[in-house]
């Protein structure tokens, strides 16, 4: 995984609650390998007419979110279904960071296994950097993961994250080894758990 | 004042003690869990496909069983899967699983079926257990008491790899689901019920207990649709105390404990509901002793009203981003606001799916259709082989053959639509499914969301109707 690093990038604002991974990636293109790239097809159906042209009301399709790198969400980002394509899309579609007020539990998972900061700020401050980001398309947010702060101009928000996932986002690091470290305390917890319910290994 | 309990008899919630069972280690708040079962389904290659790539082998083949479910075709199989990239997906899994040396339910195998319909039915799913598979519906299986989370395919390759997932504490909620439901409604009426309450992101960070008297008279099935649906209100998982309902249905089924086996097990299983007094950061009731059964006019699982409402105006919301969504939901929906919900007409009907595609949905649906004739086009899918074959012995398929339904093979469908079974833009569907999410039956699809005797009344009106009115219809 590659190593998340302090961005400054133009930032885009989405206004839409409960947007679900099905928008965000419509199952039909579910199919592909991950090594034939997601990007085009992020928001698919919302982004382009039956013919493919692209929606000129979209937020990604304007001119000024072209090199977008963040985006601003609302509450309850990237619920419904499990599929890890919806960050492969955003991430081939080049966004390294998304800000909301919540997330679907699941999605905001599958951010950090892929180099995607996924960051929870106060839905008023989240509405704030929205409109300032709509009132100014174009401009540009810093997001620093080891501080632990997004910054536009003067203001600047803190947010948290779990020193785990910091340190794995920060270092590139892929979490089977880290769990890989923890063998002989898996041996001892299976040895003990096969003692303590031995029907979970009586045969079907 | 009275010194507290040790740590170990402090009252526990039944998360809590099925959490504390599993921890293999903690580190910097995180928890590395041991996880008893794992399913698989034809969308697990990203997973395969990454594990291979790093050199790794599966940890604990024995721990889970695998079957194509997603883009599994429902006619004509005897022919095989005709679009090739579905074909490679299903043929994929038979590969990756027979390398790992895990059980496959083919296609061809009666067993075969949707992953939650068929972990509860085989016994896979227990009480007590953790339990994870590659789709968000894995809260389904909370229902037999089991901690139960969908995870995404990295999550699957390090469960695969290492038969453990890190993981943070979840907030616990209860529900308390209070009242009598009236006669005739079940599950899929009480969560839409308590998502219309909670909203789609009331349980964003909690694993959810449900619990209350409404809860305890609801059968297996019942259950598992709640539980199925907990992940539409934002839960982590969904879960509910096992009981003698559960134990009932687990006895005998092929993975379930035998003989001595399975009275160690229960002793177990007995000691996992909540404990008296036990905390939970969030309590929330919802009185379904009144309501008439329920579906959906929008585009998220809270958008739930019941059949003698009307479409909302929301213009009425205080809220202009609530306000702005509510406006494009209707137009996506193309419905107007206050228009009664029993006069809106239906192209097509899905009756099926991880939520409702269980025998006793069957059984709704075809009380309804017998006798009767659908008007519109309607689809019957089984959740497995062995549903299938228990509703033909039934003589299930023949009602619903005679009332013109199309009686299909096992998968998921028109839920999600992945093997082709889709509908085009504009055209409306009452769904026995969870999800009427834009374009999730087909790209413009409107779908509305309802149980197996509402989609069956549907069918036969072409309009949502009450179906405990049909008579008068």
């Amino acid at each position: 995984m590659e190593k998340f690093q302090t961005i400054t990038a133009v930032a885009a604002p989405l206004e839409v609650a409960n947007c679900d991974t099905d928008r965000i990636i419509p199952a039909r293109f579910l199919k592909a390998r991950r090594s034939e790239g997601y990007g085009k097809n992020l928001f698919r159906d919302v982004r382009y007419d039956r013919d493919g042209n692209p929606l000129p009301d979209f937020p990604l399709n304007k001119p000024a979110y072209k090199d977008a790198k963040i985006l601003v969400a609302d509450v309850n980002f990237a619920c419904g279904s499990s599929r890890e394509a919806a960050v492969y899309a955003l991430h081939d579609a080049g966004f390294r960071a998304v800000i909301a007020p919540s997330y679907g539990d699941i999605f905001f998972n599958n951010c950090f296994k892929n180099g995607v900061l996924p960051i929870v700020l106060p839905a008023d401050q989240v509405a704030a950097i929205r409109t300032a980001l709509a009132e100014q398309p174009g401009s540009t947010l810093t997001v620093d993961l080891e501080n632990q702060t997004v910054t536009r101009g003067n203001d600047v928000w803190s947010f948290e994250v779990d020193p785990q996932r910091k340190e794995c986002l920060l270092e590139g690091l892929d979490d089977i080894n880290l769990t890989l470290q923890h063998r002989d305390a898996m041996g001892s917890f299976e040895q003990q758990y096969q003692a303590d319910r031995p029907w979970m290994g009586s045969p079907a | 004042m009275t010194p507290p309990l040790p740590a170990t008899r402090q009252p526990r919630t039944i998360i809590d003690k099925i959490w504390d069972a599993h921890v293999i280690t903690e580190q910097n708040g995180e928890t590395l869990l041991y996880v008893d079962r794992h399913l698989l389904h034809d969308g697990s290659f990203h997973a395969f496909d990454a594990l291979k790539a790093e050199g790794r082998k599966v940890a604990r083949p024995a721990q889970a069983i695998a079957m194509p479910d997603h883009y599994v075709p429902t006619t004509g199989r005897r022919f095989g899967i005709p679009v090739a990239d579905y074909r490679n997906l299903v043929d994929g899994l038979v590969a990756n699983t027979a390398e790992a040396g895990i059980t496959h339910f083919g296609m061809d195998d009666p067993r075969q079926g949707i992953v939650h319909i068929v972990g509860p039915e085989q016994g896979f799913t227990q009480p007590g257990i953790v339990l994870v598979c590659g789709d968000s519906h894995t809260s389904t299986h909370g229902a037999m008491g089991a901690f139960a989370f969908g995870i995404g395919a990295s999550e699957v390759k390090h469960v695969l790899a290492t038969q453990s997932i890190w993981q943070r504490r979840p907030k616990t909620m209860r529900i308390d689901v209070t009242g009598t439901l009236p006669q005739g409604l079940g599950g899929k009426d009480i969560i839409l019920a308590i998502i219309g309450q909670i909203t789609a992101a009331g349980a964003s960070g909690h694993a959810v207990e449900y619990a209350g008297p409404a809860i305890r008279a609801l059968s297996m099935e019942g259950r598992l649709t709640v539980c199925n649906m907990s992940i539409e209100a934002g839960a982590r998982a969904g879960l509910i105390a096992p009981d003698d309902t559960t134990f009932e249905y687990l006895a005998g089924r092929p993975y379930a404990p035998k003989g001595k086996y399975w009275d160690a097990a229960l002793a177990h299983w007995r000691s996992l509901p909540t404990d008296d007094g036990a905390q939970y950061a969030r309590t929330v009731t919802v009185d379904v002793s009144n309501i008439a059964p329920m579906l959906t006019w929008g585009t998220s699982p809270e958008d739930a009203l019941p059949i003698d409402g009307r479409v909302p105006d929301p213009a009425t919301l205080d809220d202009p981003v609530r306000r702005e969504s509510k406006t494009k939901a209707l137009e996506y929906m193309g419905l107007k606001p206050g228009t009664p919900l029993s006069e809106i007409e239906v192209d097509r009907v899905f009756i099926g799916s991880c939520t409702n595609g269980r025998i006793e949905d069957l059984r709704a649906a075809a009380a309804v259709a017998r006798g009767r004739k659908a008007k519109v086009p309607a689809l019957v899918v089984a959740g497995s082989g062995l549903i299938k074959a228990q509703a033909e012995a039934e003589g299930l398929d023949r009602v619903f053959i005679e009332a013109g339904f199309e009686w299909r093979e096992p998968g998921c469908s028109m839920c999600v639509g992945m093997n082709g079974d889709t509908m085009s833009a504009g055209m409306r569907s009452a769904s026995t499914s969870n999800r009427n999410f834009e374009g999730r039956q087909g790209k413009g699809a409107r779908t509305h969301l309802m149980s197996p005797s509402m989609a069956a009344a549907a069918a036969v009106t072409g309009h949502f109707t009450d179906f405990r009115r049909l008579d008068q219809a």
